[in-house]
Formats: C-alpha cells, sequence, structure tokens
C-alpha cells in the first residue's frame, strides 16, 4: 500500500507508472498531489488537462477530473474547459515539446488572454515519448537524436516566453528542489490568471544517455549545483550567470483574468 | 516527533534508479537484485528524503499510532 499522499491524490490502480527508471516526471507528479493537497482544493473541481509526451501521462495517473488530449494542444482544450466550467481549476501539464514546439502559439496566446489555467510544463529539455529528438530547450550544442553533431539552435527560456507574452504568475523549479517547487505549484495554483511553473525534470533515458549525464541521482545532483535563485540573479556577473539554471519566481502580478471578462459580458444574455 | 513514523517499502513499485539510496544521508539503503533493500535501519532518522525524490512512490515513512 502507497502513501496516503498517493492514496489520497493518484489512480493507484494504474500504477506503478509506465516512466523509465529514474525519469523525474514521477517527483514532479508528487510534487503537484502535495501541492494541491496543502491548499485543501476540492479535488472535484480539478481539472488536469495535458496533451502527448511522457509528461503528458500524468493525466492518466491523477485521481481529479482529467483530459488526455492531442500534441501541443493541452491549453486550448484547457481553455474550452475553463470557459464552459469557470468553477473548475483547470491545469495544464505539458513537456517542453508539447508546450514551446507544437503548443507555442496556444501557449502565448492564452498567456496574452491571461485565462485562468496553471501550466506545469514537466521540462526535461528533449522529447521524451518518441525517442531524443531535441526540442526547443534543449542547450546548444547538446546532443539528440536528431542532432548528432550538436545542436546548433538557440534554445527557448519557457519563463521568459511566458512573461514576455503576459502570463501573471512564471516561476521555475527543479525536481531536485522538492519542497521549494511545492511552494511555486502553490503559488501559481492560487493564482487567478494564467500562470506558468517551468518544471525542470530529468529524462536519463535519452537526454542523459545522450549527453553522458550519468545516473538518474547524479543528473538530479546537477540542478542543485548549477541553479541560482532569481534573487541572487543581478547581484551576479555574465560569466557566473553562464550555463546556470535560473530557478525561483520570475513574475507575480495582477490584472484583469479572461474568464471574468467573459462572464461579464455575457451576464443577462442567457434565457 | 520522527519517532513515530516507520519506513515502508512497496517493493512490486521499485524500479531500482538507486536515487533513494544516493539521496539517503545516513546509508541506510542499497541496492540489491535491482531494487531497493533496507540495510541498516537503526541508521534511519525518518528525514523523509527518499520519499521526496522516489520517482515511483516506492519508499515513504507511515505514521504509526501507539508506538510502544
Ligand atoms: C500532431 C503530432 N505530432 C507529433 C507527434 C509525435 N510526438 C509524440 S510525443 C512528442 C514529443 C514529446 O516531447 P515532450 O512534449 O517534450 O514530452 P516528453 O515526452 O519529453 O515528456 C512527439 C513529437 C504526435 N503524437 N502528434
Ligand atoms: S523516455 Fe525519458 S521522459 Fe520518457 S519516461 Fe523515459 S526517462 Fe522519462
Ligand atoms: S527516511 Fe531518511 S534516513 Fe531514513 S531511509 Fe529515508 S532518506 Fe534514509
Ligand atoms: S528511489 Fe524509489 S524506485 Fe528508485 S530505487 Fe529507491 S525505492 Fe526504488
Amino acid at each position: 500500500m502507497p502513501s496516503q499522499l498517493v492514496r489520497d491524490n493518484l489512480r493507484t490502480n494504474k500504477l506503478p507508472h509506465i516512466w523509465c527508471a529514474g525519469c523525474s516526471n514521477g517527483i514532479a507528479m508528487r510534487a503537484i498531489s502535495q501541492a494541491i493537497e496543502n491548499l485543501g482544493f476540492d479535488k472535484k473541481k480539478v481539472c488536469i488537462v495535458s496533451g502527448i509526451g511522457c509528461s503528458s501521462r500524468t493525466s492518466g495517473y491523477m485521481n481529479y477530473n482529467t483530459l488526455h488530449t492531442t500534441h501541443g494542444r493541452a491549453i486550448a482544450f484547457a481553455t474550452g474547459v475553463k470557459l464552459a466550467n469557470p468553477n473548475l481549476k483547470v491545469m495544464v501539464v505539458t513537456g517542453d515539446g508539447d508546450c514551446s514546439a507544437i503548443g507555442g502559439n496556444h501557449l502565448i496566446h492564452a498567456a496574452r488572454r491571461n485565462i485562468d489555467i496553471t501550466t506545469i510544463v514537466f521540462n526535461n529539455n528533449i522529447y521524451g515519448m518518441t525517442g531524443g529528438q531535441f526540442s526547443p530547450t534543449t542547450p546548444m550544442e547538446n546532443y539528440g537524436t536528431t542532432a548528432p553533431y550538436g545542436n546548433m539552435e538557440k534554445p527557448f527560456d519557457i519563463c521568459n516566453l511566458a512573461a514576455a507574452a503576459g502570463a501573471t504568475y512564471v516561476a521555475r523549479g527543479t525536481t531536485y528542489h522538492v519542497n521549494p517547487l511545492v511552494k511555486l505549484l502553490e503559488k501559481a495554483m492560487i493564482k487567478k490568471g494564467f500562470a506558468l511553473v517551468d518544471v525542470m525534470s530529468t529524462c536519463p533515458t535519452y537526454y542523459g544517455r545522450k549527453n553522458k549525464k550519468g545516473t538518474p541521482a547524479k543528473m538530479l545532483k546537477y540542478f542543485k549545483d548549477n541553479t541560482i535563485d532569481t534573487k541572487r540573479v543581478e547581484k551576479l556577473s555574465k560569466e557566473q550567470l553562464e550555463n546556470k539554471i535560473i530557478i525561483g519566481e520570475f513574475k507575480n502580478t495582477d490584472e484583469l483574468e479572461f474568464t471574468d471578462k467573459y462572464l461579464e459580458l455575457i451576464k443577462g444574455w442567457e434565457g | 516527533m520522527s519517532a513515530g513514523k516507520k519506513l515502508l517499502i512497496t517493493e512490486d513499485w521499485c524500479k531500482g534508479c538507486g536515487i533513494c539510496v544516493e539521496f539517503c544521508p545516513t546509508n541506510v539503503l542499497e541496492i540489491k537484485n535491482g531494487i531497493v533493500t533496507v540495510v541498516d535501519i537503526d541508521k534511519c532518522i525518518k528525514c523523509g528524503l527518499c520519499e521526496l525524490r522516489c520517482p515511483d512512490y516506492a519508499i515513504y515513512l507511515e505514521e504509526i499510532e501507539n508506538e510502544s
């Protein structure tokens, strides 16, 4: 029998999950459950929407309302769910590919609209499910099955992208810093508006193997040794920040939210 | 506080990734025959770091009542 947290939030009859040994998606999924538990949300009002990818399998395991959709379109489906049922706490769980490659347009426009959706990206810097192709967040010169000579492209910083597009809460955590991650997720979940948490996760099977990153534990320790909090960034030089992952809060503002504006508009229209 | 907690393992769910072994501060755990094994429970300080980072929910602390 698993822990109380797992029993109360996950579909235990679907476990153990499909993810590879040492894949940190499981750590991220546990952190989401912990945040939901801590906030005391009515679980009947939580809806998890995902696209396609290893990360997107999350919707199959979480024991709330769940919707497993098509690649890159989770945010579009979530927009429909939220507008049809504004009382739901709608969250998207997505991969770096799902969210910033094929789904990049949905991401920026949902952020621009500031619709009340919490988007949680499991960012493993690779397309895991399809065998290790490079994604928009693969660092330059890293290897993937489609980058046998090293990735030539400059990556997206999903946090800066979402913040610039108009998201009202943006943060980054890692699957090493689990307790701080839970706190960031909680803040994103209670934000009335478009919130995004970029969760650095590990894919030992493809990203790790292709880039000789070592054991699953070593990949997590990399986050411990190579992250800098947003609060410290200003004090450091460009050299000191090179190849570092910035974690913590990127943006936290309050603006009019789309669903509220829409409900105001249609007030009195029905019947 | 932590005296009322017990370390539990769901062997069927363990994939032997070694994360708990690496992060346990007191070397309580080892991988044997591909899955986690407790080698010295007396050293366990019930810190919960194994539970926090086990991606498969195969190791965890549970509160126990009326511990003698
Ligand atoms: C329309 C469409 N195009 C391509 C695919 C193939 N496909 C499935 S998952 C995936 C990428 C997965 O990468 P990511 O979103 O980063 O998730 P991960 O598996 O790494 O968690 C691709 C390209 C698909 N299923 N549907
Ligand atoms: S392929 Fe990578 S991302 Fe997918 S389950 Fe395996 S380790 Fe995780
Ligand atoms: S609770 Fe702490 S000390 Fe005990 S096995 Fe887990 S990590 Fe080790
Ligand atoms: S972290 Fe979990 S899955 Fe990995 S070896 Fe330990 S108990 Fe097994």
